[in-house]
């Protein structure tokens, strides 16, 4: 009877310290939010006055021309971009972050085995191995992987042929749920373009087209400044990338695009920040003359670009691009650069990666947490970018079909986590936050599928 | 009889490949060496051949008049010193003698030519239809007026001019119309090549392979007519991203008779900086995906890299054609190395001292078929980043394991490292275990290229195996 009331109290305690939680985060979320919404909007506007640029301008009649004749290689232009600053970089959004407190939370003075040690100080319920584990049960060690069960060693009868053949038929009956639960396993090369299609529910109907091309034409016909901190991102990461470089000018095509898209309005409904304001000139606070800015309410941030770069490979027609990029924008990217209590939140990746080597590899995270090296510090921006740009295209590939697989971000946290260990004999010898960053600084041969199931499967706990 | 054991002695024309322009060294036999004393260096990133021999346990570098097992000579030295130097059998050298067949580009036109010629007359059209991988191609200005004959008949189409001993893009145009080349004929040549042309023209009496790192050695010569090739252009590449690109494949070729040939399966494919158009001919940016112009390119930045591995390429491809499709390609790429040094197999002096390694330049078009544009015999081995210089010290150290100087392997190997044997006196077959000879089944060539090379691995398990059966046998 005892132990019955005990654990029922228990319970309750729970509940309440969730619901408790909950709407004390709504609060939380807002205020951290608001107050880094206007950091960034100040800068924005700063920006603004500093160069005497206006936000958006119309295009001279001869100015649209000549954009519409070089729409196909915008690459080649070279306007001066040296005055503009990318609005912030992953690290300032980590250092919201990191100052994100709930002031109704009780740490206690005494430290114990409880205490989380690591940056984040928020506490997001996130799940611990046994739980990953039967979340990403397809990825175990008895299921086959792409990634892993289509090397060169393994010879195709095993695997390879039985999983593109149901792929194919996967697609052949159009179904987008059993492409979902199909992709967990990977999906082979030649059919995922068409798997994530599929699954995004992305079909390129007419109006689709004439959409992308209406936006096409906002572009042509107005100019924004953040059109300028589209180029010098574009400029600054993909154009110096090694395998993305080619693909520069899509990237123009899309992006300049999805600015004015204000269908991506949409998506603000279920994030938890809200999209900036600016106000016609000379009506500073009258709500009618309000108007989200950028159109789309997203400003880009230093790396931005490198969240379309890896669909370049799969997607040559830009409207269809456009469409995919749009579409996994607005259910998973916003996640990573905006705050809320979501599982798939940047929040809680971060505090998921930070328990997951505190828990688990207990002794590399003091190491490093001695030297001045808290390891989220550095796996901060790859999971920002959701590793593009640091793993090898066809690594990321598969990473990013197990997100659309699992319709989660999680990975991202465990596959960081799982670089982690995997180079922590080299970075327990490590004596400083600049030497870790150097052991940690090329992640562009590892396997991801191995990494991640040696990591949830195959690792003593 | 057994090789030395002992030291391995090596040398390497190494002011060759430091100075780029410095000309000649090596054993001199009263023949004026010509120096020179202030040349313009080029800056080398790394030196890859030299890193890759002296750090190979038990060579030794000799230097100046020293005796030499091994030497990774350039085309020059070979030219004046073959003739009349002594080679011990184990001896190795990386050049043939008159390897120029195949890397100068009239003589590979002819050669092909005449190969193709005797194809159709024993195997029939078809077989002889295997061969059309080179553009139409006229040596000039003897076959000028065949020229003009395919010229007229095909009106409105490009040409590209190419002097055929240069390399590194010197001295290539485009051209639509004859007029464009009447001057030229007229021997204004020096109007239409490009602002690159710093080079005055070599004697036709300098039958020389083209090669990246060509030092230029004239003094005040007159200009004589140099010669060139007309070839047809191939006016719907296939582009990525907008930008034209060709690819550079490595095959090692150990002998002529028999034709002997391994094929690596590492290799790039170089981008052009700007993008595609026909409207712009005089823009030799965009023609020309030479990485020596592309650096000269106002466009350029050296950080781009403008280029992709081959893994990335043919996974790029099948994702957008499909692994049938792709395996087309590739298949049709061996046929084109294949074929290609069968035309020159009987005229090539296949001394058992040489080897060499060649750079091939292929060019896809838009119906993804490969066309050969030319066979390099002193592919660059200066590595313009990180990655490139890891391939080609990779590269570099695999030819040294097939050319086995140290007598390890037992020639029996269809795989050293990252090295497929492609030819071995016939097709080599993927497969384990007899040829097929009934002619049905399916023959897969032995080749991997833009595949998985996972050579470290396999040379530790190539090496402990061939240790083992030592033992084993002494």
């Amino acid at each position: 009877m005892l132990q019955e009331e005990s654990d029922l109290s228990l319970v309750i305690a729970q509940i309440v310290q969730k619901l408790k939680g909950s709407s004390l985060y709504a609060q939380l979320e807002r205020q951290a939010w608001g107050s880094w919404e206007k950091r960034i909007l100040k800068s924005l506007n700063s920006m603004c006055t500093e160069l005497s640029i206006p936000l958006a301008r119309k295009r001279p009649v001869g100015e649209q021309k000549e954009l519409l004749n070089k729409w196909n290689e915008m690459g080649t232009d070279e306007p001066d971009l040296s005055l503009f600053r990318p609005v912030y970089a992953p690290k300032d959004f980590l250092e919201v972050l990191i100052n994100l407190r709930n002031p109704n939370y009780e740490n206690g003075d005494s430290l114990s085995f409880r205490t989380h040690l690591g940056l984040i100080q928020v506490p997001l319920k996130v799940k611990d191995i046994p739980e990953l584990k039967e979340f990403f049960v397809e990825l175990g060690l008895t299921t086959g992987q792409l990634g892993i069960d289509d090397s060169t060693q393994v010879p195709p009868e095993l695997f390879e042929n039985e999983h593109v053949r149901i792929g194919q038929k996967v697609l052949a009956e159009q179904d987008s749920a059993a492409a979902q639960q199909y992709i967990r396993q990977g999906s082979p090369t030649a059919l995922r373009a068409e798997l994530w299609a599929l699954i995004l529910n992305i079909s390129s109907q007419p109006e689709d087209i004439l959409y992308y091309e209406q936006l096409k034409t906002n572009v042509i016909q107005h100019d924004l400044l953040v059109d300028s901190l589209i180029y010098k991102d574009v400029k600054l990461t993909a154009s110096n990338d090694d395998y993305y470089f080619v693909f520069e000018d899509y990237l123009y095509q899309v992006l300049l695009c999805f600015s004015r898209d204000t269908s991506v309005l949409g998506h603000f409904a279920y994030n938890s920040a809200s999209p900036p304001k600016s106000y016609i000139r000379g009506k500073l606070g009258l709500e009618e003359y309000a108007v989200f800015y950028p159109p789309n309410g997203v400003i880009p941030f230093h790396g931005f670009s490198m969240y379309v770069a890896p669909l370049c490979f799969l997607y040559h027609e830009p409207s269809k691009l456009y469409q995919i990029f749009r579409e996994m924008y607005v259910r998973f990217f916003f996640r990573l650069h905006s705050i809320s209590s979501h599982p798939s939140g940047i929040v809680s990746l971060c505090l998921l990666f930070e328990t997951l080597l505190q828990t688990y590899l207990p002794q590399l995270f003091y190491h490093l947490r001695e030297i001045g090296a808290q390891p989220l510090r550095i796996s901060f921006k790859w999971m920002v970018r959701a590793f593009s740009g640091y793993l090898a295209t066809d690594q990321l590939l598969l990473l990013w079909d197990r997100i659309l697989g699992y319709n989660s971000l999680e990975i991202l946290a465990v596959l960081a986590a799982a670089v982690f260990a995997f180079r922590a004999v080299n970075l327990m010898e490590v004596t400083s936050l600049a030497a870790a960053e150097a052991v940690l600084a090329d992640l562009s041969t590892l396997k991801v599928m191995p990494l991640l199931q040696i990591f949830l499967f195959a690792t003593v706990t | 009889m057994s090789r030395p054991k002992l030291k391995m002695v090596f040398k390497v024309a190494t002011s060759a490949i430091l100075n780029q322009n410095y000309k000649g060294h090596g054993l001199s036999k009263g023949k004026e060496r010509e120096q020179r004393a202030s040349i313009r260096f080029k800056t080398t990133l790394m030196n890859t051949l030299m890193d890759v021999l002296r750090n190979r346990p038990g060579w030794v570098e000799v230097k100046d008049e020293g005796e030499w097992d091994f030497y990774w000579c350039d085309v020059s030295w070979l030219r004046e010193n073959f003739d009349h130097t002594y080679m011990d059998e184990h001896v190795r050298i990386s050049h043939f003698r008159n390897h120029y067949e195949l890397t100068r580009k009239n003589y590979m036109v002819k050669n092909l030519k005449r190969f193709r010629k005797q194809l159709e007359r024993e195997a029939g059209k078809l077989e002889a239809a295997k061969c059309d991988f080179f553009p139409k191609t006229f040596e000039m200005p003897c076959e000028y007026h065949l020229f003009v004959e395919e010229f007229r008949k095909n009106p409105g189409i490009t040409w590209i001019m190419k002097p055929v001993a240069r390399s590194q893009g010197k001295g290539i145009f485009l051209f639509r119309r004859l007029k464009d080349i009447m001057d030229w004929r007229k021997g204004n040549a020096g109007k239409k090549l490009t602002s690159l042309e710093a080079q005055p023209a070599r004697s036709t009496a300098n039958p020389s392979g083209s090669h990246d790192a060509r030092s230029s050695d004239d003094q005040k010569e007159d200009i004589p007519v140099e010669n060139y090739v007309a070839q047809r252009y191939i006016e719907n590449p296939y582009l990525i991203g907008g930008r034209k690109f060709d690819l550079r494949v490595y095959v090692l070729v150990m002998s002529y008779i028999p034709l002997r040939a391994w094929l690596y399966r590492d290799g790039f494919a170089r981008f052009s900086n700007t993008r595609f158009t026909l409207s712009s001919i005089d823009d030799q940016y965009v023609h020309l995906t030479n990485v020596a112009v592309q650096k000269t390119s106002p466009d350029y930045h050296p950080k781009k890299g403008c280029k992709w591995m081959l893994q990335r390429f043919r996974q790029y491809l099948a994702s957008k054609h499909g692994p049938e499709a792709v395996e087309t390609l590739f298949s049709d790429m061996d046929n084109i190395f294949i074929r290609s040094l069968q035309s020159v197999q009987k005229v090539i002096i296949s001394d058992k001292h040489c080897f060499e390694l060649y750079g091939y330049d292929i060019l896809i078009d838009q119906d993804l078929k490969p066309w050969l544009l030319e066979v390099n015999a002193s592919p660059s081995l200066t590595a313009s980043s990180q990655e490139d210089y890891e391939l080609k010290t990779c590269l570099l150290e695999d030819t040294l394991h097939v050319v086995d100087m140290e007598a390890r392997l037992t020639g029996r190997e269809k795989r050293v490292g990252g090295f497929d044997l492609m030819w071995n006196d016939g097709p080599v077959s993927r497969e384990e275990g007899p040829p097929d000879l009934s002619g049905m089944g399916n023959f897969v060539t032995n080749t991997h290229l833009g595949c998985v090379n996972d050579r470290k691995k396999q040379l530790r398990q190539l090496f402990r195996s061939l240790q083992g059966q030592k033992k084993a046998s002494s």
